[in-house]
């Protein structure tokens, strides 16, 4: 579904991707494992084209989208949750939503898509004329995922979902991105709670200053000491 | 009690191209943080354009006066908005990426470039407005006779503003605005051509620019292609006094402004009628740096 090959990315002249490849299959969740600074982030918003690499190509469902601009790129069924989730603070949730349905025009698409997400997380239904800004972290992030879902993606791009989340609610999200694979989305997840990714992933790759260093079935890197050694605190 | 509303009514007409023009400012500041100093020369080139079309066509014997100025009303907008999506092409979009004062100094030379190329066409000296355009009959309002002119603007620049804020606040379209005002990334992510975006702000605001450039030749009925400068500033100040950024703000400051000068200039001294608008910026600029609805600075439009 997603290949990227020989991906290489420079901030002015400092590269910071060095020439990575990453294979996504249909209905798959694969996780993307790595510390600070090791380019996930960079990887996720080059896949959505915020970023253009200075090498390499992007390739979704057999077409060529290295070039195309950002919002061509949401159209094609790639959606992201970027890190920090990136709400529309002052914004009602109503409108974070619609706002996520921007691409589609049909406004009884946007309807549907509108009560799944609210069946999602019925929290927001609630509070659907509140400010974003004034919402909960776990709230936040469930609107954050909500609106990344309302452009029908084939492909969600997850940055950090379970950042600076009570335990509690790093469990629920992660049962919602199942719920949301489950439902026929592919899903590419970064995290730095390397266990719970591993544990809902099918395969993960661990990044390290800008390469793919480790690339298995996630199962294998769960008992991998490499990994462990790194990510799993031994 | 008569001179004070004289003055009221007066202020809130001027205050109101005041409002206009500063929506102009602050939207475009929303979106790129950006003040657009060539904003003023639009304006400029709204009274203009309106000049050559009053004077070229002869429609009013035609189709009556009312029917004639709001089809040249239209034209103007359209063409001022146009000239604003081209001066965002050349003079801001190269400019994105680069230092944020880079694109302040292009501001400043295509403010020049526009009002220089106005005068290179229509000449150094005074233009003046067809006379007796509209009949300039006074409405008995308590009491009052006020000049039919001064309510017809008020009016004119009360319903375009609503115009703009029922656009900004309920359609998909104000909705991308305000969001990309907020976050350009996140818009992007979105779906949203933040590019098509500037584009419709760019439009927006200099028609509304070009509008009050219109109403101000039919007011005062004198050109001069350095006008936009001191309307120019009399607008940022009243932006900057509502909040840059936030559209009910300009609004807001732009009739605040317009009154406080009438009377000032009424009461005080119609000579220090500028600089009470100065002093009044330091004033808020000591008491409250965010504008009078600044504190909403987060909702930049």
């Amino acid at each position: 579904m997603l290949e990227i090959k020989n991906l290489h990315v420079k901030y002015g002249y400092i590269e910071a991707i060095h020439g990575i490849d990453i294979k996504v299959s249909k209905g798959e969740i694969v996780s993307i494992l790595g510390a600070n600074g090791a380019g996930k982030s960079t990887t996720l918003m080059t896949i959505s084209g915020l970023i253009k690499p200075s090498e390499g190509s992007i390739v979704f469902d057999g077409q060529d989208i290295t070039k195309l601009p950002a919002n061509k790129i949401v159209e094609m069924g790639i959606s992201q949750v970027p890190e920090g989730r990136r709400l529309f603070d002052t914004l009602t949730v109503e409108e974070n939503l619609d706002l996520g349905a921007f691409t589609i025009k049909d406004k009884n698409t946007i309807k549907k898509n509108k009560e799944w997400s609210y069946s999602l997380f019925p929290r927001l239904k609630e509070r659907r004329n509140q400010l974003a800004g004034t919402l909960s972290g776990g709230e936040q992030q469930m609107l954050a995922i909500a609106r990344g879902l309302m452009s029908n993606p084939r492909l969600l791009l997850m940055d950090e979902p379970s950042l600076g989340l009570a335990p509690i609610l790093v469990k629920s999200i992660f049962e919602t991105i199942k719920t949301i694979n489950k439902s026929g989305v592919t899903v590419l997840l970064v995290e730095q709670n390397a266990k719970a990714a591993l544990k809902l992933a099918n395969r993960g790759y661990v990044m390290e200053v800008g390469k793919i260093v480790l690339e298995d079935e996630a199962n294998n890197l769960l008992t991998n000491p490499q990994v462990r050694k790194a990510y799993l605190g031994g | 009690m008569e001179l004070f509303f004289q003055q009221l009514t007066n202020g809130l007409a001027i205050g109101g191209i005041y409002a206009l023009i500063a929506l102009g400012y602050t939207m475009v500041y929303g979106v790129l943080k950006l003040i657009n100093f060539a904003h003023g020369d639009l304006f400029t080139l709204g009274a203009y354009i309106g000049f050559t079309l009053l004077t070229s066509m002869n429609l009013i014997g035609k189709i009556g006066p009312l029917p004639t100025l709001f089809l040249f009303g239209i034209i103007i907008m359209g063409l001022v908005g146009i000239a604003g999506i081209v001066l965002e092409r050349i003079a801001y979009r190269p400019l994105r990426s680069a230092d944020r004062l880079a694109a302040v100094v292009s501001a400043l030379g295509a403010s020049i470039v526009i009002s220089n190329s106005i005068m290179l066409i229509y000449g150094a000296r005074f233009l003046v407005y067809p006379h007796h355009i509209l009949p300039n009959f006074t409405i008995n309002l308590l009491g009052m006779k006020i000049p039919f002119m001064r309510i017809a603007m008020l009016l004119l620049s009360i319903i375009l503003m609503i115009i703009l804020y029922l656009f900004v606040q309920k359609t998909r379209i104000g909705t991308a605005i305000r969001a990309t005002a907020i976050d350009h990334g996140a818009a992007r992510l979105m779906g949203i051509d933040v590019n098509k975006i500037i584009s419709v702000v760019f439009f927006i605001g200099p028609a509304l620019g070009g509008a009050a450039g219109f109403m101000v030749g039919l007011y005062y009925g004198q050109l001069n292609f350095m006008m936009g400068w001191m309307y120019g500033l009399k607008a940022f100040i009243a932006a900057v006094i509502g909040g840059i950024g936030n559209i009910p703000g300009a609004m807001l400051g732009g009739l605040l402004l317009g009154v406080i000068e009438a009377l000032g200039a009424a009461y005080i001294s119609t000579s220090w009628k500028d600089a009470i608008a100065f002093f009044v910026l330091i004033i808020i600029l000591i008491v409250r740096p965010t504008g009078i609805l600044g504190e909403r600075v987060a909702d930049k439009i």
